[in-house]
């Protein structure tokens, strides 16, 4: 497909691409810099906001032509009604609020569907440095020391699928990422992210 | 035609209201006829579809932009209309116009009253953010223009924007709010009555009754001191100033000047004087007193009648109209299902940041109008 964007698109947002339907609307919780709301705008014709934190990136998203809002992600779900959007998406943010509980069963709340991107806190790399080293994993996709990192929560995928069995939300369709590629097998030991496609059980 | 470099600009005036169609005001009195003083800068499109009203704050006037001849300063907003800025005038067709109840060329309480031919003084009507925007739009509807691209404001500018968006929905592709509130809270009314107390407490202000006499220069000092003090911040006062002496190597242990805050204060009371009338100020601060955009209603069953896109823009050390009102306003619009955009701006400059950030606000403004026009072509 003759396409300038494709080569530099990131694999998540491929995927997440791939999980929404033409036309959609969407919220986008932890926007950054709008990257992943204008991939949606041009290659799906969807619309919607997105909020973020850092007043850096509200520039950014500006830029785009995108409709941002500045605030944090766990109040800032409050202010919408039931459904409002098709999707909220969770991608890379999950782990860094203060609610994750409350922040998924509210974007369940307003919106129809939802996608959340998670790091794999077990990584076979970081399950490795953990039993051979006895330290607490710092790996290329979870780079951070214990004393400056910014996640708040610490889980993998397994976890996570847990916490939806016991909160009566349906996975839909779960994408392990290695590196640019998705995997299939074992994704809780091989897989450096998670994305989900969520829908509340009725 | 205004020059694309905005030299020379002049103020323009637009009569309108002549009896017996005289505006009935808000307060059920009426009004008329009544001359509004304003400027435009930038081109006026085939279709009148680029056309954005800004609206200027408490004291300010019609001219946003550019330089009357012989100026030495430019208008007010200057920083953010004029060719290649945030409002872009090779783009744009940018109209302000000062407003009712002010001293700057619109009718107000130093206008002649038609029945006694003398100024008005106190018999000039109360008027509301709602009275100056119907006048704005006997304006608009003067221009033919059917559509505004945007309405743009800070502070009471803002006031006056929301009240567009609201009371004319099908008028208003966009609201840009800066520094801004939806209504006035009671710190904000006890810090007006007391700069009115000011003027009112003057002897020369003599019930309003003052015109070819004295002026009552120290009351209306006194409250733009006061006014002065709240559009900064603490921590923009202390860099401004800090305990700066002025005139003097030592505390003078009377009752001169000791602090340069002190001289600051009294050198802009001073100018402020020489160019703004107290009866208006009394006046204006009043009708941001009188403004609640709910009213009776909640928020969000007023911004139910709007229709437009917002842009919202606060300063975190702004006390005058704190960040946390425009949230407020964010959350009624988002639950109307509008789209909203909003930013609260990390400054040390307090409610002047207003017209002082101008990088950033230039950045967002620009970018919103881009996508506003963009939507309004292909709609």
């Amino acid at each position: 497909m003759p396409d300038n964007l494709t080569p530099l698109m990131r694999t998540d947002h491929k995927i997440i691409l791939d999980f929404i339907e033409p036309k959609s609307k969407v919220l986008d919780l932890g926007c950054g810099d709008g990257t992943l709301l204008s991939l949606l705008f041009q290659k799906k014709s969807c619309r919607g906001t997105g909020i973020e934190i850092d007043e850096k990136a509200i520039y950014e998203c500006m830029a785009k032509g995108l409709t941002v809002s500045h605030g944090d992600i766990d109040t800032g779900l409050a202010d919408y009604s039931d459904k409002r959007f098709d999707y909220v998406i969770l991608n890379e943010s999950l782990q860094q609020v203060l609610h994750p509980k409350k922040v998924i069963l509210e974007s369940l709340r307003v919106g129809k569907k939802i996608i959340v991107g998670i790091p794999n806190f077990c990584h076979v790399r970081a399950r490795f440095q953990i039993f051979f080293q006895g330290r607490v994993p710092v790996t290329k996709e979870l780079p951070f020391q214990w004393y400056d990192t910014p996640n708040l929560r610490f889980l993998s995928l397994k976890d996570f699928r847990y916490f939806c069995r016991n909160n009566a939300i349906t996975i839909l369709h779960e994408k392990g990422i290695i590196g640019q590629k998705t995997i299939c097998c074992r994704p809780n030991l091989f897989a450096h992210t998670g994305l989900y496609l969520l829908e509340k059980q009725t | 035609m205004t020059p694309l470099d905005l030299n020379n600009i002049e103020t323009q005036y637009f009569t309108f209201a002549h009896p017996p169609d005289e505006l009935i005001l808000e307060s059920k009195e009426t009004l008329g006829p009544i001359t509004l003083a304003y400027e435009t800068y930038g081109e006026l499109n085939k279709n009148k579809s680029n056309a954005i009203l800004v609206f200027h704050a408490l004291t300010g006037d019609a001219n946003a932009a550019g330089y009357h001849t012989g100026a030495k300063k430019p208008g007010w907003w200057d920083a953010m209309i004029g060719p290649g800025k945030a409002f872009d005038t090779n783009k744009y067709f940018v109209i302000c116009s000062n407003v009712l109840g002010s001293c700057k060329g619109t009718t107000g309480p130093t206008s002649m009253s038609p029945k006694t031919g003398k100024p008005f003084g106190l018999s000039f009507p109360v008027v509301t953010i709602q009275d100056m925007v119907a006048a704005q739009k006997c304006l608009i509807d003067h221009l033919g223009i059917k559509k505004l691209l945007s309405v743009a404001g800070g502070s009471m500018g803002g006031l006056q924007a929301l009240k567009w968006a609201v009371i004319y929905p099908d008028y208003v592709a966009s609201t840009i709010a800066i520094a801004t509130n939806t209504r006035h809270t009671a710190q904000q009314i006890a810090l007006h009555e007391v700069a009115r107390q000011a003027i009112m407490s003057d002897p020369d202000w003599q019930n309003g009754d003052y015109y070819g006499k004295s002026i009552p220069a120290r009351g209306l000092a006194l409250s733009r001191m006061i006014g002065h003090i709240t559009y900064m911040s603490e921590q923009s006062m202390e860099e401004k100033f800090g305990r700066k002496l002025i005139g003097k190597e030592r505390l003078g242990f009377d009752f001169s000047h000791d602090f340069e805050v002190e001289s600051y204060l009294k050198y802009r009371a001073d100018n402020f004087v020489q160019r703004f009338d107290a009866n208006s100020y009394l006046y204006l601060s009043k009708s941001l007193d009188y403004f609640d955009l709910a009213e009776d209603a909640d928020l969000k069953t007023v911004f139910s009648k709007a229709r437009c896109s917002f842009l919202v823009i606060s300063f975190t050390s702004d006390w005058l109209y704190p960040s946390y009102q425009s949230k407020q306003m964010v959350k009624a619009l988002k639950a109307n299902d509008l789209d909203v955009s909003d930013i609260e701006i990390n400054t040390n400059y307090g409610h002047d940041a207003f017209l002082v950030e101008v990088e950033g606000q230039s950045k967002l403004i620009s970018h919103f109008l881009d996508r506003i026009s963009k939507e309004i072509t292909y709609a």
